[in-house]
């Protein structure tokens, strides 16, 4: 059990609204980061340069079998890095860690030191070994978001990573010389609008436990109920962000759960019980069960959510569909995004683009067609 | 015997309005007003007056008003003229002093202190006119984790589930009992329960056989100390059964219905023989502990085939937290809460304006305990006492109640003014009593509609108040502290309700 301080204490939420952008190359050929930067250039107004990022899969393919930590390291804390040496040296094998290169005439304000790390867990005899290789992970990164002032990771999972910062989502691919350095089959990006705080470099997009990152816009006005719901669960908000609420409980329903989007689709956005009355039997008692039960996992106001892992990307927009998304395909190539024009932006020639409605996942799996699900039932 | 007691109303008589059609007369059970054939004149005696207002309102002409008599003591603050009444009742008499409804002393009311929240600029307010807005609770355990099996495009739900009941709006009425209010009260509630697809609670005395097949499902039966009316059919008819253990009127002690109230049906119902006392004891004599409450809540779960949720209803008292976590331990599928301000038919007044803590302390601190220990979901919640207007039903929600019941609010619909005579069995409203001149007073097909209209309003503001918090289902409600603001507070109130100061 947690210390007993009233909730009362508890900071307020930040509020935000932002845009999104995805591309999937469902052969799982790799490319580079053009696509999502123009696209994330082309909707400039739905961020306010606080807060931009990507997330890459099949990015180091000659470290796949590895966790690969991207961690952050505020500069005024030179300590943080020597602590957090000490902390994975003993806990992990590092096989292979440098500093993030990055460009030196971009211009961000005050960024901090972001270093990769190849690991693979290091378990002590007194661990035991209950904990699989992922818990493990997942437990050591959030003694080091929680414990270690002036280092936060922004990403952990094996060939994947997060780059995120403080500037437009342009200025952060400057930086971090995506478009030069890096390819993958995923590129996930987020331009962010907050409305009341600062930036800070930790709290952009994407969001990210392992190979699971989130980039989302939204107003949860479920938030405190969910929120409290994911406490029970042992997942303790530490952003106070509506991503952070929505990346557990990405965490809780499809990593540790092992459900699947389209049933989760059914907790998030909900259908309206009118409309959960009017199926078929089966899935009548299953959409009522799944409401019934995780009914604190809600989320009940305007949002749109651009989710990854390995194998699989997929955007959701909320019940009644107050944010919204576009989805796209081009030959191999799935885009999901907040706005059409920057699809088109950076891929003129689409096969197919569509208007998903609320509540209905567009799926995009490697080697399948499952993103065309969502077509049939297109605004 | 020369009573030293003032009159507590004053009742006044515009003779230039009054007709003397006597109608006056014929609606005071007390006897307060008066016909002389000889004098051809209306007189009234106030000092048997509650103040009930049927007189009043039943007057042809308006000739009539009844208000607080103004004959005072010397003003004190520590004596006040309650006080003072009080003792000269007790000199007199040397019994207990009684009372009926709820809890009237001026304890913080936080209901009053609390302000909603509305959406602006980043979040768009929802028109429940123009886009559904839910308001279906589901009450009832639910599970940790739903095992799910995937096969193609069928998903098939694997884990077992609890028995959970739905309520069309999260509003139920409260227990009361056949016996403690008319036949017609009584069915009033069950027949507005079933129209709008909510619960009615039987309280301890039993369902009546003739309404079981009817209005069972929209039943919450209950099982009292007294064991009442309970038999397989009566806990297999019901929607949901509950345990009563306590009640925010009167923590802590029993019940007693006169026997000149128990007539052949109530007696029917209750199981007793007519005409006597219907006793109920302060605890369960089978529970004297935790254990002893686990094994009550599965011998009735057996007796139902484990298709009922089983609720357990306490008072809120001091450690309330930790009985209702207890509670849930136990078994139970439900755990009500009633407060400071529950309603009772009969209770000494020194316990009712005494013992208990405020339902809106009790139910934040109940739900903060339950998410800490890991077992909010395994219960709902739902909090009585005190419950006026659809702002307090979306506040409590918002406290962390599934739902709320109603008892003294559903009462003032069908005609109560509190006028607290509950106990005296002669309410003129037809309400509170046995008497069949009096109870036929209240028809179940008005007072019914009268109630469905209560809820249907109730639930277009509720709807219109989660609207513009930007929120179109109300669970998304519950437990939603964030659209709290507490006003006029203290720190450790804030603390314990966890809600922050309005501007914070």
């Amino acid at each position: 059990m947690r210390p007993q301080i009233s909730e009362r204490y508890l900071p307020e939420k930040d509020s935000q609204a932002c845009g999104l952008f995805g591309v999937m190359n469902t052969a799982g050929e790799r490319f580079g980061g053009e696509m999502a930067i123009n696209a994330m250039a082309n909707m400039k107004v739905r961020g306010n340069g606080l807060g931009g990022g990507f997330a890459i899969y099949g990015l180091y393919p000659e470290f796949r079998d590895y966790y690969a930590l991207h961690i952050m390291f505020e500069r005024h804390q030179p300590g943080a890095k020597e602590m957090v040496d000490e902390f994975l040296a003993d806990h992990f094998h590092v096989v292979y860690d440098e500093v993030i290169p990055t460009n030196k005439k971009a211009t961000v304000l005050n960024p901090p030191v972001v270093w990769r790390y190849f690991v693979s867990p290091r378990r002590h005899p007194e661990e035991g070994n209950n904990l699989s290789d992922d818990e493990f992970v997942v437990e050591k990164v959030m003694h080091i978001n929680t414990r270690i002032d002036g280092a936060y990771v922004f990403s952990s999972g094996k060939d994947m990573g997060v780059f995120k910062g403080v500037g437009f989502p342009e200025e952060i691919a400057d930086y971090f010389m995506l478009d030069r350095l890096y390819k993958g089959y995923i590129w996930t990006a987020h331009s962010r609008f907050p409305t009341n705080t600062p930036g800070w470099w930790g709290g952009a997009h994407p969001f990210s436990i392992l190979d699971w990152t989130v980039v989302h816009n939204g107003e949860l006005s479920s938030y405190g109920t969910n929120r409290r719901y994911l406490e029970m669960f042992g997942y303790y908000c530490t952003l106070y962000t509506d991503t952070e609420v929505m990346a557990y409980a990405v965490d809780l329903l499809m990593r540790r759960q092992g459900l699947p989007i389209e049933v989760v689709s059914g907790i998030f956005a909900a259908p309206m019980w009118d409309i959960i009355e009017h199926m078929e039997p089966e899935r009548r008692e299953l959409y009522k069960t799944l409401r019934m039960s995780y009914a604190p996992l809600l989320m009940n106001g305007p949002f749109t959510v651009i989710v990854a892992h390995h194998n699989e990307m997929f955007g959701l927009t909320d019940r009644i569909r107050l944010r919204p998304i576009t989805a796209a395909a081009a030959g191999d190539f799935v885009f999901l995004s907040s706005e059409e024009a920057s699809i088109r932006a950076v891929a003129p020639r689409l096969d197919l683009a569509w208007t998903p409605p609320g509540g209905e996942p567009v799926v995009a799996r490697l080697h399948t067609k499952d993103y065309l699900a969502s077509l049939t039932r297109a605004v | 015997m020369f009573s030293h007691l003032l009159p507590e109303f004053l009742v006044e008589r515009r003779s230039d309005r009054c007709i003397k059609c006597r109608v006056c007369e014929r609606q005071c059970p007390n006897g307060v007003h008066h016909y002389d054939t000889e004098l051809d004149l209306m007189f009234s005696d106030e000092s048997p007056c509650v103040g009930c207002q049927r007189c009043v309102v039943f007057c042809p002409t308006n000739a009539l008003s009844v208000y607080p008599h103004p004959t005072t003591y010397r003003p004190n603050a520590s004596w006040t003229r309650e006080k003072l009444q009080d003792l000269k009742k007790q000199a007199e008499t040397g019994g207990v002093i009684l009372t009926g409804s709820g809890n009237d002393k001026p304890y913080r009311i936080y209901w009053d202190h609390l302000v909603l929240n509305a959406s602006q600029v980043t979040n768009p307010s929802i028109d429940p006119l123009r886009e559904p807005m839910e308001l279906r609770t589901y009450l009832g355990r639910k599970p940790d984790t739903l095992e799910v099996e995937v096969c193609g495009d069928r998903v098939s739900i694997t884990s077992r589930l609890s028995p959970n009941v739905p309520v069309e709006t999260p509003i139920l009425f409260s227990a009361m009992s056949y016996g403690a209010i008319s036949y017609q009260a009584f069915v009033s509630l069950a027949m507005a329960a079933k129209e709008f697809g909510t619960l009615f609670n039987t309280g301890e005395g039993g369902l009546p056989r003739e309404m079981r097949e009817k209005f069972g499902q929209n039943a919450v039966v209950q099982c009292a100390s007294g064991r009442f009316g309970v038999d397989p059919e009566y806990l297999n008819s019901a929607a949901v059964v509950e345990i009563k253990i306590g009640q925010g009127a009167k923590p802590g002690i029993g019940g007693h219905l006169p026997g000149e109230k128990v007539a052949a049906n109530i007696a029917l119902t209750r199981m007793i023989p007519e005409g006597t006392d219907a006793l109920s004891p302060a605890p369960q004599h089978d529970i004297y502990s935790i254990e002893d409450l686990s094994m009550l809540i599965y011998a009735l779960k057996e007796a139902t085939n484990y298709e009922k949720p089983v609720s357990v209803k306490i008072a809120a008292v001091h450690n309330v937290a930790a009985i209702a976590s207890g509670i849930v331990r136990a078994g139970a599928d439900i755990v009500a809460i009633d407060g400071l301000r529950g309603g009772t038919g009969a209770a000494p007044k020194a316990i009712r304006d005494n013992v208990g803590i405020p339902i809106e302390l009790a139910l934040a601190a109940v739900d903060r305990r339950l998410r800490e220990e890991g077992i909010r979901h395994k219960c709902s919640i739902i909090a009585a006492s005190g419950i006026r207007c659809s702002a307090d039903v979306v506040k409590a929600i918002a406290l962390g109640a599934d739902a709320v019941y109603i008892g003294s609010a559903a009462l003032v619909a069908m005609g109560c003014t509190l006028c607290q005579k509950c106990y005296t069995g002669k309410c003129a409203w037809g309400i509170c009593t046995q008497d069949p001149y009096l109870s036929r007073r209240l028809n179940p097909e008005i007072a019914s509609q009268r109630l469905v209209n209560l809820l249907r309003g109730w639930s277009h503001e509720i709807k219109e108040m989660l609207g513009g918090m930007g929120i179109n289902a109300i669970e998304s409600l519950r437990g939603n502290r964030e659209h709290l603001r507490g006003v006029g507070l203290e720190g450790w109130e804030l603390d314990v309700l966890g809600v922050k100061g309005a501007g914070e």
